[in-house]
């Protein structure tokens, strides 16, 4: 793990890379971070989140400044600027169950070929899918889902990379944690090394590839 | 009493000691406030919480603690925090006992469109085709009618949040459930004749011969 600044840590994102992100409705997303590529303008993005928040908050940021050229996301409801871009056909919106969008993206971080869910079966989701009959059930065959980056936020990181997150803020940080290639946490607080308990510790230190300065 | 009071007064009967339950927004959060005297309940909020709270008192304000509609919440004593895939296995692995929600159309057997209206609406299906599909009891909690039309259908026309029928809908009207893949009427709202019901509903409807009104528990919310 290194530790590096903020302008450091977004000019590592080029133009076109693909993102996943923390956080459901703004809670636990890493504002910093957005605020940054915002800045810089780092545009052409895909984004892989639970959603696009809403206006002007968290990813609605990286909408608002059309910086996204494709989201895979499960609810884009709170946010009418995505829906505008999704009409206007500069952004490409795939709309994904949420519990299937948080496997896809397990999947790809924990090393399997895909998942098989009823979810969806008999539904617009399963246009274009595979799917498998196993015991008499039917099952669509999702595909895991990786990224160039992953952008976490913690509520807290300890000098090696170790993580905690605090009450909903945690939703797909940990998962996303273990599906880019390359993991830069933003965190609330930076404690010394072993503040956080090893029983504490939900997204291990050798996951963490930077750590946003304060 | 208002139709949403009623529906959410007669679905909190459905409650039962220990279960683990799932509210959509709308009139399936208000089941909350109904909770039978001397039950516990465990309330999943599917951004990662169980034991989901009232809004906090003036001042006492988490950023950090919110439910699936990004309101800022509260958590009551025993509360549980977790991530997302642990949030939706308890939902697809039939480990939430019943969840309720909202709905734009259930056909004749029980299969629910809610979530999509294409070319006017379309937010994303959320967590509702997980929770359709994968919860051990589907309730639905939405008006009888929308503009004078019956929400109760032959054939869903807008698309399916899943093929899985659900157990029971509650309208300000009636209770309905499908047993054997048919809609059948099983309870009536408070002065409300099983001719109105059926006089409401497009879809046609099975009138069970012990139809009786609806319980709705004790006036005053536990």
């Amino acid at each position: 793990m290194k530790t590096i600044g903020l302008g450091e840590a977004a000019s590592l994102i080029p133009d076109g890379a693909s993102v996943m992100i923390g956080g459901f409705m703004g809670v636990g997303t890493p504002e910093r971070v957005i605020d940054e590529l915002v800045r810089r303008g780092t545009g052409n993005l895909t984004v892989i989140a639970n959603d696009t928040a809403m206006p002007g908050v968290g990813i609605g940021k990286l909408i608002r400044a059309g910086l996204v050229r494709r989201a895979i996301v499960s609810h884009i409801g709170l946010n009418p600027e995505t829906q505008q871009q999704m009409i206007a056909g500069k952004t490409d919106v795939e709309l994904v169950p949420q519990g299937t969008l948080i496997e896809r993206i397990r999947a790809g971080g924990f090393g399997l070929g895909g998942v098989l869910t009823a979810t969806g079966v008999g539904t617009v989701v399963e246009k274009g899918k595979a799917t498998i009959t196993l015991d008499g059930k039917t099952y669509l065959v999702e595909r895991p889902l990786r990224a160039d980056f992953a952008l976490v936020s913690a509520f807290a990181a300890d000098y090696l990379g170790n993580l905690q997150y605090a009450l909903t803020a945690r939703n797909f940080n940990p998962v996303i944690a273990m599906a880019a290639d390359v993991v830069i946490v933003d965190a609330e607080h930076i404690v010394p090394t072993g503040v956080i308990a090893p029983d504490h510790v939900m997204t291990p230190a050798p996951l963490v590839d930077y750590l946003v300065a304060h | 009493m208002d139709a949403s009071t009623i529906i959410a007064r007669r679905i909190a009967q459905e409650l039962r000691d220990g279960m683990l339950v799932n509210l959509g927004i709308g009139i399936p959060t208000l089941v909350a406030n109904y909770v039978p005297a001397g039950l516990h309940v465990f309330f999943q909020s599917e951004n990662g919480l169980i034991g989901t709270g009232p809004v906090p008192e003036e001042g006492m304000r988490q950023a950090r603690l919110t439910d699936a509609g990004g309101r800022v919440v509260t958590a009551l004593p025993g509360a549980a925090t977790f991530d997302s895939a642990t949030s939706f296995g308890l939902i697809r692995g039939g480990h939430v006992d019943m969840t309720v929600l909202g709905g734009l159309e259930v056909d004749v057997t029980g299969r629910l469109a809610n979530w999509t209206i294409p070319g006017k609406m379309v937010p994303g299906m959320g967590g509702a085709m997980d929770l359709v599909s994968g919860a051990r009891r589907v309730v639905v909690a939405m008006q009888h009618t929308a503009k004078g039309k019956s929400k109760i259908v032959s054939q869903c026309r807008l698309p399916l949040t899943s093929v899985r029928p659900v157990d029971l809908v509650v309208t300000e009207l009636a209770v309905i459930a499908f047993p054997n893949g048919r809609a059948t009427l099983l309870e009536v709202a408070p002065g409300v004749q099983v001719a109105d019901v059926l006089a409401a509903t497009e879809a046609p409807l099975i009138v069970r011969d012990d139809v009786h009104p609806m319980p709705l528990g004790s006036e005053v919310p536990a």
